[in-house]
This record gives structure tokens, sequence and C-alpha cells, in this order.
């Protein structure tokens, strides 16, 4: 309970110092464009806990932050896209229009509920070429941004994201740009980490694939990816 | 509700719950949901084309299914290259038989029903639970049914656990009947039933299995009007799908246009078709 007047530059700022130390907990996911579509890849403790998703044919989603509220909205994407599929066509869903729903719901969110969502989103969609990729950034309070090339959430995600924006190029092969991210995902301490295939969630939206473009990258193909042996990424090879 | 209007996402968006696509429509959408736009008591009788028979047969590690491609008005064929055979997911098909605009718009909202449990629950239905989905969505269509619009579909798909493949068909009540070895549905089943007991063998590869549902189908034709012969002036041949272990694909019209080719020459000689032997 607050008393007396508080003003509402204060009632905001509170709010969005809340939600990004909500967000600043989790660890990072990064999103990167490489020659043959979008590349998604984050580091996940669960297998089935999943933080990048397929919302449509040529769509996916990544997020940060708290499950519960991430995953509520993945599956209002999913509803929202299926449904303008089927009332329309399929290829009359966008990206463009998801992110605008989605920043919509949490800038109400943001500005109205008690609590604003501790989340960070990325809608992106694979074009028929690198120009017309698109990816999507939405934060808490419910801006956009456009990103260009790759983007970058999550708890050290300036860190990550410079390491990235150093090392990054454009039209990068699949592995290339796989290396590139889990190597960025291990910067988030001061001391670079290596990461076990074992606990990176990674999908792509694949251009050349008809139709559904998003695909899993199981562990036996992280590995070959990434040239690791198998007794480097430990564990078995077990995925969807 | 205007899809194209919202703006900030809708309660029914994100309240947490069914995974079901229809579900979802059914409460937000239901002027969506296949027949909800008609009138109760309308007599619709010759109101839309209806799609004919669909034979599908098993074989060697997966499932054959086939279709004829023709559209009856009552006596006017209302489309000659209509298609009625469709990939349901990766590792199933489902062919339509019936009232023709009712059952394509069920066709979609079972693809999309399959597809949406997939990107909800992170997993794919099993091939009964995908038979059982199919089945309400055909109950759900009864009261039309009892006005005339009946559908009947064919569903057949691999099943990963049984390594093989399984066919299910239905009835205008939304019954689920497993059937082995093969199955026809629509008007010209019948004769396309006989055809698939005298060529049916448990030893057929998947060329075989395309060429008894070629013949099957030839003989469908041959006997009811409502069914579409292969159209080798037009060059429109049925559409041939095949479901096993490396999932749903479509014969291409090449393929399918080799065996079509030499089952109707083979006929010119003997036009009954091939001979069982007797015992």
């Amino acid at each position: 309970m607050q008393f007396g007047y508080v003003s509402p530059e204060q009632i905001m700022k509170d709010r969005a110092d809340y939600a990004r130390k909500g967000i600043a907990r989790g660890r990072s996911v990064i999103v990167i464009q490489y020659a043959g579509g979008i590349l998604f890849a984050a580091e996940s403790p669960s297998p089935s806990l999943h933080k990048i998703s397929e919302i449509y044919d040529r769509i996916a989603f990544a997020a940060v932050g708290k499950y519960n509220e991430f995953e509520n909205l993945r599956q209002a994407g999913v509803r929202l896209a299926d449904l303008r599929g089927y009332s329309f066509d399929r290829v009359d869903v966008s990206g463009r229009a998801l992110a605008n729903v989605y920043a919509q719901t949490l800038g109400t969110i943001f500005t109205q509920d008690p609590k604003p969502y501790e989340v960070e989103l990325v809608v992106a969609e694979v074009g028929q070429t690198l120009d017309e990729d698109q990816i999507y950034r939405i934060t808490y309070d419910g801006s956009v941004a456009a990103d260009s090339g790759f983007s970058v959430m999550g708890g050290a995600a300036e860190q990550v994201g410079r390491y990235v924006s150093e090392h990054f190029t454009s039209g990068a092969s699949l592995d290339g740009s796989l290396r590139l991210a889990v190597d960025a995902l291990g910067r988030d301490t001061d001391e670079p980490r290596q990461l076990a295939t074992a606990s990176l969630e990674v999908a792509v939206l694949d251009r050349e694939r008809p139709r559904r473009t998003f695909r899993r990258i199981t562990q036996p193909m992280l590995d070959s990816l990434l040239d690791r042996g198998a007794s480097e990424a430990g564990s078995d090879g077990t995925g969807d | 509700m205007d899809v194209s209007r919202i703006g900030s996402l809708p309660a029914a968006f994100l309240n947490p719950g069914t995974s079901s696509f229809t579900e979802f429509l059914r409460q937000y959408s239901p002027e969506l949901l296949p027949g909800n736009r008609l009138p109760a008591g309308a007599d619709p009788g010759g109101l839309a084309p209806h799609g004919t028979t669909i034979v599908a047969t098993t074989f060697t590690g997966g499932v054959v299914m086939s279709g004829d491609r023709r559209a009856t008005s009552g006596n006017v064929i209302a489309q000659r290259d209509i298609e009625k055979v469709f990939q349901a997911d990766e590792y199933s098909a489902v062919g339509i038989a019936g009232s023709a605009g009712i059952a394509t718009e069920i066709v979609r909202l079972f693809q999309l029903e399959l597809e949406h449990y997939e990107k909800i629950e992170g997993t794919v239905l099993s091939l009964e639970g995908k038979a059982n989905r199919l089945s309400h969505m055909i109950r759900g269509n009864l009261g039309l049914a009892m006005q005339g619009f009946v559908v009947v579909p064919l569903f057949a798909g691999f099943d990963r656990g049984f390594e093989g493949g399984r066919i299910f068909s239905y009835d205008a009540t939304g019954g689920r009947y497993e059937e082995h070895q093969f199955y026809s549905v629509g008007s010209g089943s019948y004769f396309a039933r006989g055809a698939l007991k005298k060529l049916y063998r448990d030893d057929l590869t998947v060329d075989d299995a395309i060429a008894v549902t070629i013949q099957a189908l030839y003989d469908a034709a041959d006997d009811d009007s409502a069914t579409g012969g292969p159209d080798l002036q037009r060059h429109i041949y049925p559409i041939v799908a095949v479901v096993d272990g490396d999932g749903f694909r479509k014969r291409d019209e090449a393929a399918v246009a080799e065996i079509v080719e030499s089952v109707v020459s083979s006929r010119n000689t003997r036009p009954d078709g091939p001979v069982a032997p007797l015992r």
C-alpha cells in the first residue's frame, strides 16, 4: 500500500526496475541471422521448458524472464496466428502483426496491471531472402525494436550482445553462426565458460524448407555442427 | 469477431487451458466453425457438390491412400480435378467423401487442430489420438449431416509404435472403426472394395499398393457414375498419397500417370481388370 502522492514518473520507474530485475536473473537468448535463415540459441537448464518455439510457418518466438508469463504469451501468439491463418490464408500471418499485438498487450499490462510482466520477447520472421528477414524485440513495457542482424536478451544481454556485435558478419554459415552464438552465451560472466551441448536449446527458421520452416537442432546434430566429440558433450542425444 | 482488428490480446487468448484449436474457436469465434453459419431447418438438397470415392490399402511398412478427382452435383459433373486426399500432418493422411464444401473445411480445421496441438504442447498426438480428434469433429457435424451435408472421411497414418500403416473409417455420427488391410469410402466404395478384396495381398510393395488402389478406383468409376475414371485426354489422374516411416508424401503426377497408363492399357485387353485365381 502506498500513501500520499507518488509521481507517475516514480511509479513507472519502480515498475520498470522491478521488471528489469526479474529479467536480469535469467540466462541470455540470442537470435541471429545466417545465410540460410534465422538461428535461435539459449542456455536452458530444462530440455522441455522451451524458451524458443514455433509460432507459424515462418515465425518463431524466443523469450527470457518468467516462464509462466512468457509461456502464456507464446500460447496466445500461437492461437492468434492459427486463427488468422484459418480465417484468411496461411500467407496472411505476419510477424509484424504479431509483434504489434504483443507490444499492445505488454504495454497495457505494464501500465494497468498490479505487476508488470517480467519478460522480454523476440518475434522473428524468416523471409525469402536475407534482406526480408525480420527480428522484432519487445520489452516488458511494450516497446518494440526492429533489430537487424541479431538480437540478444536476458541477464547479461549487454555483455553478450557486445561480443556478438564484435564478431557478427552478415550472411554467415549455420555452423559459424552457431559457434558465435554458443561462444557469446558463455561470455555472460567475466570468466568465459564453455557450454555443454546438453544445456543448449537451439532452433532455426530454415529459409529453404517448404511451409513450416521451424526446426529444432537436437544434440547429436549440435555436436556435429560444433565439431564436438561425444565425450565432450556428455548425456544422451534426445530431443524432439 | 474481426480477426484483423485485434489490438491487444483479448482475455480468451491468454486463458491457459485448452490445446485444442477447435475448442478455442468454439469459445472465441464460433462463427468460424464448419457449419455454424448455416440456418437450421433449411433444405439444402443439391446445394453443394459431392466428392466421391477414396481407397486406402496398407503395404509392408506403410499405407497408400488414393482418391478420384470428380465432384458431382446431381447428374452434373461439378469439378473434374478436385483433390480429396490431403496431408493431415507429418505421418498421416485424410481423404474425404461427401459434401465437398463442408468436407474441405473440416479437413482444414483438422489439419490445423493437429498442428496447433503440436505447437502448444510441444509434442505430437498419437495416431489413435488423431483418429479420435477427427471422430469428434465429424460428430460435431451431425446436425448438418441430418440436413444432407454428410461428410465421411477416411483416415490413415503410420503408427510409430506398430511400425506400419493403419486405416480408420468413420460414419456420419462420428463412429470410428479401425479397418485392417484396406478400406474404401464414398459412392463408388462398394465396387472399389470388391476390387481391393481380390487384389490385396500381404506382401505388397509401395508400387504394388499404388497399382491396387488405381485398379480399385478404375472399377469404382466403371460402375459408379459419380466416381471419375482417369482422364487421359486432360491428364487428370487420381491423387495418390503414401505414408510410411519417412512420413507423408504425395506421389508426383508423372509417376502416377505411368501406373495409370499401364492399368488402362491392360484394360484394353481385359476391360474387367486382372483375373484373380479361383482357388
